[in-house]
């Protein structure tokens, strides 16, 4: 191996660690509350980094995050769940699965291929066409999967949802898929398939016309960004312990897309230092939300804050780039 | 079973009337500004609530229909001129990005002002009367429904097609500069779409409330999502497609859940976003529309 290429291996490893530490440390205090807190500002700040792969990176306006996202929960809570209840919880479910009681690794993987799977069959019709028709079509698909994730209740116990999931994730694995998130953005974004789906985005026609397929680069940013939020799913109902049909609503895409926005469209970086802010943003409203039963306040606040950051500054926190001091800490030239 | 069939065909056009006032609006104000007005759904809810309110402050009918005309109008202007002026020269996305962004604060304020608790909306008594017709029967909200929606139709078709603002507007959405080239005064023109879109959604709100009898705070979003669904089905852009697609839409889920088995209904949703899918894959230009020198 060339000292290049391993410099370049060893700086972000270095940085991972070194984040990893900082965690650890900051853990070591921490009440149950705030590893909680913590826990789902990493996830949210993964969402939100695979949705700037697939909004920010080609241009889509994808709101189907949540949907994929219940699927990825349903789908790893029923090969996690304890064997011996699910033929009774879960009638429905095929006898060889009905046996089955996976780790999560394996399960969080077989979530992330099913929302992949999904992705590529709703993305196939849909991203041969603009953009608006995606925005519209994933907000049907939210609601066709929480529609039967209601109702094929042999499978998902319906309304009331799934309780009782082993509570098999921790901080640590959303710190983990945080990085396994960022590290797959940031290879994309800085070779020539990420620069082909930033032509794709910023001039369709140009980009046909070097000849970029940019039906396709659509889709592979479409599945990749569902692949990630399904896995993200299915940590947070191993976090918590339960999902339901309405777990997911709309709202996240909303507050997600903000995180985008916010972040700059493009800006890995961005997404995770605007998914931090604004997650810790809505908790600190929260109790002034509850105190004085004003509910929805805080989101009123987050989407006027959207619409003033469009008016007087479309491009976000960082545009599409990243800051020039994470770049020169990625690939180990800090102090050159 | 000719009662049945009668009963689920009144049934599926007064929902198609619906759908197709909601529709029809969304299409309009597609037609000129190329943006999916993502909060259009939440003008049907500001109609519905504007109604309750006025029933409940003893208003008579006749009027209640005019003040949510009127107040849907207003409202439809406000977000016309917030948002979308601004935006106008900004990229596609930017712009669903603020109605989408508006459609919350829409939702979340009522949510803040009306808490999430439904409420109970209810018609004069006679509406809910029903009238036979030789051996078979329907209820007067739904005759109501389709009856005020066709009035509406034919006022909107005789104001795009026979006067100075429906030439205003239909030269606007064929080509905006061009039109302001020519003199129109095409952000007066814009916002005459807005106010006459968004008062066909709020009395859309006025006869929801009236044929499901309660109401809540986000209660525009599924009907927002559909109309684009009757849109698509038309054609988007095309104000007689959008009508038609709503009408096709509202009968397709009428059937759908009248003529399967009972354990399929409640899948109702699935089968309309599902169709929404099919027909993107098949024919994405709508069943209507001919040729689209811009596919939308």
């Amino acid at each position: 191996m060339s000292k290049n290429a391993l410099e370049a291996l060893i700086a972000p490893l270095a940085v991972v660690l070194a984040a990893a530490a900082l965690l650890w440390l900051v853990l070591l205090g921490a009440s149950d509350y705030l590893v909680t807190l913590i826990a789902i500002v990493l996830l949210n700040a993964a969402l939100a980094v695979s949705l700037t792969l697939t909004n920010g990176f080609t241009g889509l306006f994808s709101l189907g995050h949540p949907a994929f996202m219940t699927i990825g929960a349903y789908v790893a809570a029923i090969l996690t769940f304890s064997a011996r209840r699910k033929p009774s919880m879960l009638p429905d479910l095929p006898a060889f699965i009905a046996g089955l009681e996976l780790p999560l690794l394996p399960a969080v993987a077989a979530a992330g291929i099913v929302g992949a799977l999904v992705a590529i069959v709703v993305g196939f019709p849909v991203l041969r066409l603009r953009g608006h028709y995606l925005a519209v079509a994933t907000l049907g698909l939210i609601v066709i999967v929480q529609n039967l994730a209601l109702n094929w209740d042999g499978i998902t116990r319906g309304g009331a949802g799934l309780a009782g999931i082993p509570r098999l994730a921790s901080v640590w694995w959303a710190f983990g898929l945080l990085v396994l998130v960022v590290a797959v953005a940031w290879r994309i974004k800085f070779s020539s398939l990420g620069r082909a789906m930033l032509a794709t985005r910023e001039n369709e026609l140009a980009a046909e016309c070097t000849g970029i397929d940019t039906v396709k680069m659509r889709l592979t940013a479409f599945v990749i960004g569902a692949c990630f939020a399904a896995m993200a799913g299915a940590l947070f109902a191993h976090l918590i312990s339960v999902v339901t049909p309405k777990s997911y609503s709309v709202l996240l895409a909303f507050n997600l897309v903000v995180m985008v926005v916010i972040g700059g469209a493009g800006s890995i970086m961005g997404a995770v230092v605007a998914a931090a802010a604004i997650t810790g943003l809505s908790e600190m409203l929260r109790p002034a939300e509850e105190s004085l039963g004003l509910y929805g306040f805080s989101q009123v606040v987050v989407a006027l804050s959207l619409i003033l950051v469009l008016f007087f500054r479309p491009q976000g926190l960082f545009g599409n780039r990243e800051p020039d001091f994470v770049r020169r800490l990625f690939s180990g030239r800090l102090f050159k | 079973m000719t009662q049945y069939l009668f009963q689920q065909l009144v049934n599926g056009l007064a929902l198609g009337s619906l759908y197709a006032l909601v529709a029809i609006g969304f299409s309009m104000i597609y037609g000129i500004v190329r943006l999916i007005n993502f909060a259009h759904g939440d003008l049907v809810m500001i109609g519905a609530f504007t109604s309750l309110a006025m029933v409940v402050g003893g208003v008579p009918w006749p009027l209640i229909l005019l003040f949510v005309l009127v107040v849907g109008a207003m409202a439809g202007v406000t977000i016309g001129a917030v948002i979308f002026r601004p935006l106008l020269g900004a990229p596609q996305v930017t712009g669903f990005i603020a109605t989408l962004a508006v459609s919350i604060v829409i939702q979340n304020s009522a949510l803040m002002i009306l808490t999430g608790q439904p409420r109970n909306f209810l018609f004069p008594a006679v509406m809910r009367e029903r009238v036979t017709f030789g051996t078979v029967q329907a209820s007067v909200t739904d005759l109501l429904i389709i009856g005020l929606t066709l009035v509406l139709i034919a006022g909107l078709f005789f104001v795009v097609y026979r006067t100075r603002l429906g030439v205003a507007m239909r030269a606007t959405a064929e080509n905006l500069t061009a039109a302001r080239l020519m003199g129109v005064a095409v952000h007066r023109t814009i916002l005459a779409a807005f106010a006459i879109g968004s008062a066909l959604a709020a009395t859309a709100g006025l006869l929801w409330g009236g044929k499901f009898g309660q109401i809540d705070p986000l209660l525009g979003f599924v009907p927002g999502l559909k109309a684009f669904v009757a849109c698509v089905i038309g054609g988007v852009g095309s104000i007689g497609g959008a009508m038609l697609g709503g009408y096709i839409l509202g009968l397709a889920e009428v059937l759908f859940v009248g003529l399967l088995p009972q354990e399929f209904s409640g899948y109702r949703d699935s089968f309309v976003f599902g169709l929404l899918i099919v027909i993107l894959l098949l024919k994405p230009s709508g069943l209507f529309v001919r040729h689209v020198e811009e596919r939308a």
